[in-house]
């Protein structure tokens, strides 16, 4: 995609002023906490969401820690219970929901598309503070005594039973659900009206189509999960029978408002990463992406068809028979444009030239973690194979998979790609290979014996045991702390290369696209001059190879 | 499998595990040669496409082939197909008791599971099957939502409030498997666990029978009788309520032209909410029994209905405590 070519040289002069980006415009408190710079914006996501991140790893660190024996080693029931909801809770509302969309998504849609902002920049200063707001609210709640509802709030438990603070927390969630779908609208109306001139919907790069995609789900989605969650609160608060059947009401209607979100809500965390991974892959491979429209499209058939499976899980939860046949039957379908994406992403490589940085050994984790988790996921939309390992260990292990497996990685896999464009600097080579390795080793470690303990009947959300699953358990535990030591490294050399990275200069990867025709880090303003497209993306062939000046 | 040994394999302990066994391989074998095809060719293309040093330039364009895009599109179709059809048949088996299976009737609440068989048997956390006769059981709950979940049998089923579920299993091996609560249920959820233990018939027999203190039919005539039942549904000339002798199983013409059949979750909506559909030709006149009559005793209500032949219904005028003798049991049951 790259239209002019700016030969400056990569960084500026020794002794020369530094050049006027986004982060040396100005200094001061209000210039960011008032800021409309889409850039900005992001890098304010960024901090609160890793700090999410690791509360998050933290409380379920100490729960995993806590399964080493199958009495339950370090704490008791109440506590493991509210553990593995703050676990739930923060890592699906506060973390993998609006991560790639608001950092990543933020600071390049715009970018990627060759314009200056999104479209309502104060909008997106505003869902910045609901953001805050939502997790400022959660964050309450767990200090006030925590919840134990685990991050699926079923009814009657969740209206009727729980003691803790569940209207706190539930409320906490809607209001993060209106950040995102007001990123969400923001997406849709930017890629709408400010793409570059000769930007047609074939010459976008995949990670904005899956945003573009995402912020449909975004925009339908979040009110059904609004309301139910809010219907909740009124049912604790005022008694008023909707879920539970003491009331008059109907608890299973509660898990089909609730999945009717939560089903596309895994879309809404998958399709950003593959997003990425659509990015990156070509980029390390020197290659086009093979079939460009079959992915793009597939994002499209993953959006729609991610509407209509919720039900696979409730299959039973005493639905009907007949019903769960059509959600079984939809959930294989669902799994039909992930596949091509992957069939796609591996086609990519051949005959190519790739290079293994950082972000490419992410990448092609990605690839291989997704690709398992998916078919694990196979498994789960039969129905006679579900009705036996059904909220059980071989569940947790298939979704995190695709969530930790496949999002986190392709997050990491963005943001070291991403980051010199971001920051201006380099982070260090070597060490941020050797996390890429440690997080795919520990991550294998940790999550395939859960398989095995799952088939062989452990459920979840146990905090102690059947002494046969131990070995599983402590083998998933010996995983998960070599899995914190990957996720702990790139604070250090991320940071650290704030100091003391080498200049990245404009495009150090050799990138098509258009973000990386400008100066890194980009002026305020995004470009000095705006772009005009003239070629589909990927075109690597026309691109100088990587280890050209 | 409870001893203390590594979990490796679960036991295939009823007619389900072997269904559902077969089933898993055949998706390991497919599902598993597909992930090892592709992480090969990852392997492959990582080591047979690196960039070498001294490598100049990229490598120039391959044209994507449409035949290969559709071929990989239409191939999972087909495979899936074949997995959904042969799961959904595996579901339907395990839902859909066969005709002659006893029931035992299951009650869930935070945290214990609660059992009653129609002998008159009553166990907790604990649950006694003969070997090789199908059993279906009905559940439900007193509080949330629990599940019932035998790793050993592959069997699944959610208990809701106000609501009975059911599934069914037929053992065989003998021994004692674990029986967990799998749907998450507060604070003890980890503790609402139990065995189930798998008996010859013989033994089974044997142990129906040690102190138990009367059918549940007997037990529901009790409560029949507690609640002044007969004084309505009296089967007699007097009658203003309908006559329950020979309902169970039978259709239903409601008032409103409807047609329901008399299964549990009929008997038990029109003990608890009575005016929730009438029978053609009945005033709503009946009490709702809510708050009054436990979960257990509308288990025994039911099975004392569903053994109510011509003539049994006691009489209006007859008193509480019943008499001594056993009223004969609907041998389904058995």
């Amino acid at each position: 995609m790259s239209t002019h070519a700016f030969d400056q040289p990569a960084g500026a002069a020794p002794g020369a002023e530094p050049p006027t980006n986004y982060l040396n415009a100005s200094y001061s408190v209000t210039s960011w906490l008032l800021t409309t710079d889409h850039k900005r914006i992001a890098l304010l996501y960024l901090l609160p969401i890793t700090l999410m991140f690791f509360i998050g790893g933290v409380a379920i660190s100490i729960s995993r820690l806590s399964l080493m024996t199958p009495e339950g080693a370090l704490v008791d029931a109440d506590t493991y219970n509210k553990l593995f909801t703050i676990h739930g809770v923060i890592m699906v509302f506060f973390f993998l929901v609006p991560v790639i969309p608001s950092v990543l998504g933020n600071f390049f849609l715009p970018m990627m598309i060759g314009a200056k902002d999104l479209a309502f920049p104060r909008i997106n200063l505003l869902s910045w503070y609901l953001y805050m707001l939502g997790a400022g609210w959660a964050a309450v709640a767990v200090l006030a005594g925590g919840v134990d509802t685990g991050w699926t709030f079923y009814t009657p438990y969740s209206s009727a039973s729980s003691h803790y603070n569940v209207v706190m927390t539930m409320t906490g969630g809607v209001i993060a659900g209106f950040s995102s779908l007001l990123t969400g609208l923001n997406f849709i109306v930017t890629v709408h009206w400010l793409r570059a001139p000769g930007l047609n919907w074939f010459r976008l790069p995949i990670f904005v189509w899956t945003m573009y995609a995402t912020s449909f789900i975004f925009l339908l989605a979040v009110p059904v999960l609004a309301m139910a969650l809010i219907l909740v609160i009124i049912e604790r608060l005022w008694q008023i029978g909707i879920f539970d059947p003491a009331l008059g009401g109907d608890p299973l209607l509660f898990q089909h408002l609730f999945w009717f979100y939560s089903h596309p809500a895994v879309y809404i965390m998958i399709l950003p990463g593959m997003g990425v991974v659509s990015e990156v892959i070509p980029c390390f491979a020197r290659k086009q992406l093979y079939g460009y429209k079959f992915v793009a499209y597939s994002s499209f058939g993953i959006a729609c068809l991610g509407f209509f499976v919720w039900a696979h899980h409730m299959f039973v939860a005493g639905i009907s028979l007949y019903a769960a046949l059509i959600f079984s039957s939809l959930s294989f379908l669902v799994a039909v444009p992930s596949a091509i994406k992957v069939f796609n992403w591996t086609a990519t490589l051949y005959k190519s030239s790739i290079s293994f940085e950082a972000p490419m050994l992410f990448a092609l984790g990605f690839v291989a973690l997704f690709t398992f988790g998916g078919m694990a996921g196979l498994f789960l939309a039969t129905l006679g194979v579900d009705m036996h390992v059904h909220d059980t260990y071989f569940v947790v292990a298939h979704f995190h998979f695709i969530m930790v497996g496949g999002m986190v990685l392709a997050y990491m896999a963005g943001l070291h790609y991403w980051w010199p464009k971001i920051t201006g600097r380099m982070y260090s080579d070597w060490l941020s290979r050797l996390t890429a390795m440690i997080i795919f080793i520990g991550f294998f470690l940790t999550f395939l014996p859960q398989f095995v303990a799952g088939y062989n009947g452990m459920p979840r959300r146990y905090h102690m045991y059947a002494p046969e699953y131990q070995v599983w358990n402590v083998m998933s535990t010996a995983g998960a702390s070599i899995l914190g030591v990957g996720y702990v490294l790139p604070l250090f050399y991320m940071v650290g290369s704030l100091w003391s990275g080498k200049p990245a200069g404009r495009n150090p990867w050799h990138a098509t696209g258009l973000e990386w025709q400008t100066a890194s880090p980009p002026p305020t303003e995004n470009f000095e001059q705006s772009p005009v497209v003239v070629r589909p993306p990927y075109q690597y062939h026309l691109e100088k190879a990587q280890n050209e000046p | 499998m409870t001893s203390a040994e590594i979990a490796l394999f679960p036991h295939a302990a009823s007619t389900t595990a072997t269904q559902v066994d077969m089933l898993f391989f055949f998706l390991v074998t497919v599902c598993g040669s597909v992930t090892v095809l592709v992480a090969l060719l990852l392997v492959y293309f990582s080591v047979r496409y690196r960039r070498r040093p001294g490598e100049v330039g990229n490598p120039t364009e391959t044209h994507p082939s449409e035949l290969l895009e559709w071929s990989w599109t239409l191939a999972p179709l087909v495979i899936f197909a074949v997995i959904f059809v042969w799961g959904a048949r595996v579901y339907f088996d395990a839902y859909r008791p066969p005709d002659d299976a006893a029931t035992i009737y299951v009650v869930g609440k935070q945290w214990m599971w609660k059992f009653q068989h129609p002998e008159g048997q009553r166990e907790i956390n604990t649950l006694h099957v003969p070997l090789g006769r199908p059993i279906r059981l009905v559940l439900t709950s007193e509080d949330v939502i629990h599940s019932l979940f035998v790793p050993d049998f592959r069997i699944h089923m959610d208990l809701l409030p106000e609501r009975y579920s059911s599934v069914w299993f037929q053992a065989t091996r003998l021994g004692m498997y674990r029986l967990f609560c799998s749907q998450y249920c507060g604070t003890n959820h980890a503790g609402m666990t139990g065995l189930v233990i798998v008996m010859e018939p013989a033994d089974y027999e044997k142990w129906l029978h040690q102190g138990a203190e009367g059918s549940m039919a007997l037990q529901g005539r009790k409560v029949f009788l507690k609640y002044r039942c007969a004084g309505c549904h009296s089967a007699d000339g007097e009658a203003r309520a309908p006559v329950l002798e020979n309902l169970f199983g039978r259709s239903v013409v409601l008032n409103d032209g409807g047609v329901v059949k008399a299964d549990e979750n009929y008997l038990r909506e029109s003990i608890l909410y009575p005016s929730a559909k009438i029978v053609a030709g009945y005033e709503n006149i009946m009490p709702t029994f809510k708050g009054q009559v436990s979960e257990e005793e509308i288990f025994q209500l039911i099975a004392f209905i569903r053994s109510l032949k011509t003539g049994q219904t006691p009489k209006r005028v007859e008193s509480y405590p019943p008499p001594a003798s056993t009223p004969p049991i609907n041998t389904k049951d058995k």
